[in-house]
């Protein structure tokens, strides 16, 4: 029996949700892979999505980037009409994933120059020498991508994803694979994004990561939130009552 | 970001790309070569009956060699989900499909331009005429409008190999009739009678690209 | 974003289709009737010219589903529904049916007249690349797994093959007349005893009753089919 103490609602803040799902499903033939899924998320918003593999975090946030239609259910970024997913709200969004989204056979800044050009960043070239100091990746930016380790991949990955100053930042599994530094430096810059007013959604396999970042989590399992918790304490009780938490 | 700095963007970093890796055009290269010289054995590309099969040769090298530089190079850009990150970015569709038309047509013309040479210089084939070449350039552009189209849909397909050639053939028909003609035609000398067969691909291109480019949004989406 | 609509609502009584059913069984067996014992026999080509009854149809027919399959997927692209895949669907295995038929008829009914079991005529060679294209049809739903994928994916080819067709056809007209022909193939004159034309115009109407009859039944098969795939998921969902 699923239990879903849902504590989603526009009381808090008071500003208007960056984000609304509402009854998200996504089927592929008689195969539901997201079940009803209703999100909302605020500016500032640090959230956590966890759940274990299959469960349809990736496919969530798929379906919240635009890359996927859902079968069901609508989704509204910044308040736009839901079905209105135009390269205006792409513009907003700056997502990473477990694909890096970079060419091997280009360089760093390569690399990101060319993304610049598509999100149409004017100060391209300073923009991409600040996020290189702070993402410790000066010295690489003339190194092809191939010729770099997972964690200075990914952290090529993240520069990416700000370049364009988004609203949101989008996070699938970033912690998979990582050393201790880029680690680091990954929650640093997590934290430094909120501490901004960006807004994250985040989706980890490791409750650390959710402890250390989140304000608040959902859990996620065969396609449906079971619970979703609201500040660190209660998401570390609940985390430690989940594997008794009897799912059907 | 305009759409233009957009469009260039894609197209250099496709370039660029190649540059650096050379699989594609060096693929659809030796591919083309193969097939001419394989043809020459197949049927008499030196004899009085040349600017025919010269023709044919050179067309059905062309076709060949673009249905595997579509399919290496959509495996390509999806690598890392490059792919991904370009339809994450806010370019709109129709964009996206001229540039990597653009960039396929790039490619493609090294590759035919190598060939006609061939044909020029191995066979005697008068193909170094602005005729000829108006042809090909107007074929080639049919069916990249058709490849780049249906290389996308297909990108992500089980047995893509064989369901790229089996979708795109009957639609390309009518340029493979009409380059081949009018190539046949211009090689002999009879430039006026190839003027319809110019015409007929000339507004092929121009529908597809139109129809390409609207629809390309659909076929784009997961 | 916008969705998919998959609302199934209850198909139409079948009292239509029953009626659609009797009305075809009927026609049908009016132009049999014709056909045998009404037409005349043709002076040239002797009995196997009634093959040309059902080769016509067949061939119009063949055409006309594609232009349900092509507003159809115009249809599915921009309202999403379900209802226009479905009917998609439907057009293409019927269109594929007949145009095979076509092919057969009219490869039968040259064998006599022309000596060859095929010729390259202009008609039938459009019809050759027309079937082709209803493979890859096919071939492209039955590879694409996901079913959303694929019905967008096969509108799209919808789209973009109709309207290639007519340009097809061109070419190859244009490819044969150019290009000397042994042999003439004899096509009906204007001048056709009115016998003969009433049985064309009886066979072509009952064969058209009977195509909305046929497509009707695929339909409503597909409506299930569709439901009993809405229900399995629903049960998945809610288990």
């Amino acid at each position: 029996m699923t239990t879903q103490i849902d504590r989603n609602d526009a009381t808090r803040l008071g500003h208007d949700p960056v984000l609304t799902a509402r009854a998200l499903t996504k089927r592929y033939g008689w195969r539901t892979v997201l079940n009803r899924i209703d999100l909302t998320v605020h500016a500032g918003e640090c959230l956590a999505i966890l759940g274990p593999n299959g469960a349809g975090k990736t496919t969530l946030l798929r379906l919240l980037v635009g890359l996927v239609r859902p079968t069901a259910g609508s989704i509204e970024w910044f308040g736009r009409p839901a079905g209105d997913f135009g390269p205006a709200v792409r513009a907003q969004l700056g997502v990473v994933m477990h694909r890096i989204m970079l060419d091997p056979e280009l360089t760093v800044a390569e690399n990101l120059r060319y993304y610049a050009r598509l999100y149409g960043v004017i100060d391209a070239a300073e923009r991409i020498r600040a996020l290189g100091e702070e993402l410790g990746l000066t010295d690489r930016l003339g190194d092809r991508v191939r010729s770099l380790s997972r964690g200075f991949q990914q952290r090529v990955a993240l520069a990416r994803a700000l370049l364009h100053r988004p609203r949101v930042l989008l996070l699938d599994e970033p912690d998979t694979g990582l050393d201790i530094a880029s680690r680091i430096r990954l929650v640093d810059l997590v934290e430094r994004f909120c501490a901004d007013g960006g807004t994250v959604l985040m989706t980890t396999h490791a409750p650390e990561l959710a402890i250390q970042l989140a304000q608040r989590a959902i859990y996620l399992e065969r396609g449906r939130i079971v619970w979703s918790a609201r500040g660190r304490d209660e998401l570390d009780l609940y985390l430690r009552i989940q594997p008794r938490l009897v799912t059907v | 970001m305009s759409a233009w700095s957009q469009f260039t963007a894609i197209v250099k970093r496709d370039l660029l790309l190649e540059w650096r890796a050379r699989e594609l055009v060096l693929g659809m290269l030796v591919m083309t070569l193969l097939t001419l010289l394989v043809f020459n054995f197949a049927f008499d590309l030196s004899g009085v009956q040349r600017a025919a099969s010269g023709s044919g040769a050179l067309w059905v090298a062309i076709v060949f060699a673009t249905l595997l530089g579509w399919g290496r190079a959509v495996a390509l850009d999806r690598q890392e989900g490059a792919w991904e990150g370009l339809l994450l970015s806010p370019v709109e569709r129709p964009v996206i499909f001229i540039a990597k038309l653009v960039s396929m047509l790039v490619f493609v013309t090294i590759v035919e331009l190598v060939a006609l040479l061939v044909l020029a210089v191995l066979f005697a084939l008068p193909v170094l005429q602005p005729g000829v070449l108006a042809v090909v350039g107007l074929g080639t552009l049919g069916l990249c409008t058709l490849g780049t189209l249906f290389a996308a849909m297909t990108a992500n397909v089980r047995s893509r190999e064989v369901l790229l050639p089996a979708l795109l053939f009957p639609l390309a028909v009518p340029v493979v009739i009409g380059a081949v003609r009018a190539t046949t035609l211009e090689l002999n000398g009879f430039t006026g009678d190839a003027a319809p067969w110019q015409n007929l691909l000339g507004g092929f291109a121009a529908l597809f690209f139109a129809l390409g480019a609207l629809t390309f949004g659909s076929v784009t989406e997961e | 974003m916008a969705t998919v609509t998959n609302t199934i609502r209850r198909p139409a009584t079948a009292a239509w289709l029953s009626v659609l059913a009797a009305l075809s069984f009927l026609l049908v067996a009016l132009s049999v009737v014709l056909i045998f014992l009404y037409a005349p026999r043709d002076v040239a080509q002797g009995e196997v010219q009634r093959l040309f009854y059902l080769h016509l149809p067949t061939a119009w027919l063949s055409y006309l589903s594609f232009f349900i399959i092509f507003v159809s997927s115009i249809l599915y692209l921009v309202r999403r529904h379900a209802r226009w895949d479905r009917l998609a669907r439907s057009a293409a295995e019927l269109g594929f049916i007949f145009t095979t038929l076509v092919l057969l008829t009219g490869s039968i009914w040259g064998r006599p007249i022309w000596g060859t079991w095929w010729t390259w005529d202009a008609r039938l060679t459009t019809t050759l690349v027309l079937w082709f294209i209803y493979l890859g049809y096919f071939l492209l739903r039955a590879y694409v797994a996901d079913p959303e994928r694929g019905a967008r994916y096969a509108a799209v080819l919808g789209i973009v093959g109709f309207v290639d067709i007519p340009i097809i056809h061109m070419s190859v007209r244009w490819w044969r007349t150019l290009h000397p022909q042994p042999i003439v193939v004899r096509s009906e004159g204007p001048a056709m005893p009115p016998e003969m034309l009433v049985t064309v115009i009886v066979t072509l109407v009952a064969f058209c009753i009977l195509h909305v009859f046929l497509l009707a039944v695929k339909y409503r098969i597909e409506t299930t089919r569709d439901e009993v795939i809405e229900l399995r998921g629903a049960l998945e969902q809610h288990g």
